[in-house]
Formats: C-alpha cells, structure tokens, sequence
C-alpha cells in the first residue's frame, strides 16, 4: 500500500533520517514510535511532501509519489492531520469539512462565480454529503460552531473529519492522543477503529504507548533517525533495543 | 442563500434611487467615483480579504486598463466597447504572468514586490511619452455608448459605472459562497492544511489575482471613458494605500464592506471640506479611530460597537 524506502533527510549537518525503509500494508493501522528526536514528524512531513527528502522513495499503491507536493498527493489519496491541529479558524465546523472535499468537485472560479447551474449543484452536493462526516465523528452538533471556538478535543475530530471528506485511500495522524483527556482518547481509538473498518489505510505517530499497543497492527520503531524494529505491539514490546532505546542503556 | 439575494436587491435599488435624492450637480459625480471605487475595492478584497494576499499595486492595474482603453481608442480608434475587454484580457494576462513569481512570497516581501510592480507600472505611464502623454496626460477619450444613446453626463455614467459594480457585487458574492470562496479562506486561515486536502494554493492565489486585476482593468476602462482624461497621478502608490485603506476600514473579507469603506473614503474629503486646512487632520484622525475601535471594519464594526457600549453599561450597573 505504501512503501517507504531508503528515505533520508539532512538538516544542514545533522542526519534526521537515515536511510528508512518499511511497508505499510493496506487495512492495517500502523503506529511510528520512538523517543523523542527520533525523527517521526520529520518522516511524516516528507511522506506527505510537507519536506523534499534528500534521498529516498516513497511508493502509494505502486505509483511513486516521492516528492510530489500535498495537493497531488490529496488527489492521490493520502491525507494528513497535525500534532498541532490545523484548523480553518474563522469557518465554520461545517465549511472546514466542506474545504475537504475540494477534490471531489470542480467547478472552477467563473463558473462559481458566474453561479453556473452545475456549479449549484454541485454546491449543494458538496453541502449535503460534508453532513456524513460530521455524523461520523460526532459533532453534528456543532456545525455551526466557528472553528476557532472549539475545544481542544473536538478541534482534533473536526480535522480527523474534514481528512476523511478527502475520501483518502491512507490517513496519516501526526500524534492524534496528544493533548486529549483519558475519554477523548478512549473515543479517538475507536474513531480510528472504525476509520479503518471502512477500508482506510491508518498511519500514527503516537506517544500514547497504551493508545499504540491497543490499536495497532504494526509498529515501527524509530530511534535518531534510524528504523529500530518493526513487528506487531507485542514483538516490539519485548524488544531490548527498543526497551534499550525508551529507557537509555544501562551499562 | 434567499436573504443574500434580498439583500443585494435592496441594494441595487437603493443605489438606483440615490441620483433622485441629490438631483445631478457635483455630488452625482462623487458617487459615480464611489461606484468605481467598490469595484476596486471588491477586486482587492477577493485578493486580500480571502486569499490573505496582499497587494500595494492594485492601482497599477487600475490605470493599465484606463490607458490601454484610452491608448486603443484615441490613438488607434478602436471601439470603446472593444477595447475595454481586450485591456481586461491583457491585463488579467499580465497579472497572471506576473502572479506566478510574485504570489510565491509572503508578507512583508510580498507587500514589497506589489509595491515595486505598481511603481514600474506608474513610471512608464509618465514615461512613455508618445504613447501615453507622460505626465500631462491622455485627453479627448470617447465615451461609451450603446446606439444613439452616449454616456456623456454625469447622471447617465454614474448608471453606467454602477451597473457594472451591482455586477462586480454579485460576482464577489457568488465567488465567495462557492467552493472557491471558501478554498480562499482556507488559505488564509491556514495555507499548510488546504494543500493537504487537496486545495492548489499556488494556481488558486495567481487565479484570483489575475481575476483581482481583470476587475481593476474593467474600472480604469470605465474611468477613463467617463472623465475623457486621464494623467499619471490619479494611478500612483497614494491610491494603492487608498484602496488597501477602503478594504480594511471596509471589513476585510466580507462583500459589503468593500462598498461602504469605499463610500466613506471617497465622501470623507468632500464632506471636510468645509474645515478648510484642518480636514486631512480630521481625516486621519477618524481613521485611526475607526482602526482602533473598529479592527473588523465598519461591516461588522456597528452591531460590535453596540454590543461593547451595552455591556460597559451592564457591566457598570452591576458594580
């Protein structure tokens, strides 16, 4: 599904990635961990062509996407969230899901301009099917809500939301538990849980070691910008490396 | 959607009978550059309070399409009604090639780069002297006319000019209630998140700059057929802050509050008139007053102000 391999990236001097290589099968939800600094975001933002890699390939469904920026890689069918959400503040919980399905419409700036009839239709289309994803994620009821004005917690389901009106065929969530209370966190696994039930490809950077180990089918591992170990929650788990590399080495 | 239309009927009808309340004279000729002003001004606020793009060179486009009308028409005799599509077509031309490099910057740079076009721009007006005049001008420009009916009165262009900015309204309304509109803004809000969901901010910031333009290119067009005269000056750096002043005094973002910053800077002066050498005092000082207790702009300033004046009042009743 999608295929990452010998990506490295230079800032400057310093090596943020190194040579990293995996493969993300499709259905699965796969979960990148590591220390701090190990280069996780890094590796995000050049999988979604936030960063041009210094050297490297990554592969979606066979086609090469390595350094194609985020809105072809949209229209391909990836999508990401960020640590730090990324909201369109001054519209509403409604018009930032209806920003998402910008690829499943056409209609250019004088046909709407012009308010050709298709345009309408479409309009009223995109207005219409952008309400599914508000009921997915459960806040239909703050449609009308300013962006800005959320809470926290709900802020990060409106862009898991506006993400899923991309109609992606892989969703990338840059630390989707960081800043969410035990409950939120608690709904966000089953969120993700029925993400991938609808054939989504799901791939995490996570902190939240219970929130992994619950979820995932995979982890990879990454340690200073190098992959560190790959396999299921429980092979990584009983890892010495990675129980090396968590804890620092006792010597 | 229903109320949106209501509304803008209202307006154009209000804009119809406002020539009956001031029966012709001077004033008819001040709200006739109100009219040409909005369309400015809604030409950058598509590019401003949308996209979140910045321009200080609007003016520049302005007086392209005023001497590319004047230039085709007295020099080459083309029919006014011709020329003024083709102006827009070159101008949304240049703007788009113009677009590509320029729009990559940000900010400050930005605002710089707009400012440097626009100076280009007005020194070869005064500098192209066999083709433009120079700085004395372009004269004996005709005026618009469909059949036997010309437009060569004030009252007759202020229909003229404000048809053409009911169109520009209409047009800034569609656009911004469309999934272009809110693309916009989405780039505005946050540029990283609507290239992630799909959105071409590159193409989508150079298209509405060109449309920003076209729009320009179709005032200065009107301009220019309405005063038979254009010169250098009326296309300078001042009028760039001026329409950037309309904008944001206006309510940046918003369809209306291009026409009502418009309407106020161009009535202002005409109104201070009579404080002799103190109104440009008096200008500036209501400015920064609208500025400090206005920051969204007239628009949405009033119902703001209310709300603010009856909650110091609550808030006094209280202690």
């Amino acid at each position: 599904m999608l295929e990452v391999s010998g990506v490295s990236q230079l800032f400057g001097g310093v090596i943020a990635l190194d040579r990293v290589s995996f493969t993300i099968a499709k259905g699965d939800i796969t979960g990148v961990i590591g220390p701090n600094g190990a280069g996780k975001t890094t590796l995000f933002n050049i999988i979604t062509g936030i960063y041009t890699r210094t050297a490297g390939k990554v592969v979606l469904e066979g086609t090469d996407v390595s350094g194609l920026p985020p809105e072809r890689l949209a229209r391909l069918g990836l999508v990401r969230t960020f640590q730090n959400i990324e909201l369109f503040g001054g519209m509403t919980v409604h018009e930032n899901v209806m920003v998402g399905m910008h690829t499943k419409s056409s209609s250019g700036l004088l046909a709407c301009a012009l308010k050709m009839p298709w345009s309408v239709a479409e309009e009223r289309r995109i207005r219409d099917n952008s309400l599914k994803w508000l009921d997915f994620t459960g806040i239909s009821d703050l449609a009308e809500t300013t962006a800005a004005n959320l809470p926290f917690g709900q802020g990060r389901l409106l862009e898991i939301a506006r993400a899923l009106a991309v109609e992606p065929r892989v969703i990338l969530m840059d630390e989707p538990a960081a800043g969410l209370n035990n409950q939120e966190t608690l709904a966000l696994s089953r969120l993700i849980e029925r993400i991938r039930a609808t054939g989504i490809t799901v791939v995490l950077v996570e902190h939240d070691m219970e929130l992994v180990m619950e979820i995932c089918d995979r982890i990879v591992v990454l340690n200073l910008g190098k992959k560190l170990a790959e396999g299921t929650p429980r092979e990584t788990q009983d890892n010495p490396e990675v129980i090396a590399a968590y804890l620092g080495e006792d010597e | 959607m229903k109320r949106e239309l209501l509304k803008f009927l209202a307006f154009a009808l209000f804009v119809c009978l406002v020539p009956l309340a001031c029966r012709g004279g001077y004033l008819i000729n001040v709200l006739l550059f109100v009219g040409i002003n909005t369309m400015l001004a809604i030409a950058l606020n598509l590019l401003l309070g949308y996209a979140g793009q910045i321009s200080l060179g609007h003016a520049g486009f302005f007086g392209l399409g005023a001497y590319l009308s004047g230039i085709l028409t007295v020099t080459y005799g083309w029919n006014p009604w011709l020329a003024m599509p083709a102006a827009a077509a070159l101008v949304g031309c240049l703007a788009g090639l113009l677009g590509f490099p320029i729009l990559k910057l940000r900010g400050h740079y930005l605002a710089m780069a707009t400012l440097g076009m626009g100076i280009i721009i007005y020194i070869v007006f005064n500098e192209t002297i066999e083709l433009t005049g120079g700085p004395s001008g372009l004269s004996g420009i005709a005026n618009l006319s469909i059949g036997s009916l010309t437009f060569d009165s004030d009252c007759k262009n202020y229909y003229l000019v404000w048809f053409f900015a009911l169109v520009t309204v209409l047009f800034s309304l569609n656009v911004a209630n469309s999934r272009i509109g809110r693309a916009l803004k989405a780039i505005n809000d946050s540029e990283v998140a609507a290239r992630v969901v799909g959105v071409n901010a590159r193409l989508l910031k150079v298209q509405i700059f060109a449309l920003s333009a076209i729009i320009c290119s179709l005032a200065g067009s009107l301009y220019a057929h309405c005063m038979t005269f254009i010169s250098p000056a009326s296309f300078g750096f001042n009028f760039s802050v001026e329409l950037l002043t309309m904008v944001v005094i206006g309510g940046l973002g918003s369809v209306y509050g291009p026409f009502l910053g418009a309407a106020l800077l161009t009535l202002l002066p005409e109104i201070l008139r009579g404080a002799n050498d103190y109104d440009i005092v008096i200008y500036g000082a209501l400015l920064v007053l609208m500025v400090m207790f206005m920051p969204g702009g007239l628009v949405r300033g009033f119902p703001e102000l209310r709300r603010r004046l009856a909650k110091r009042k609550g808030g006094v009743e209280h202690a």
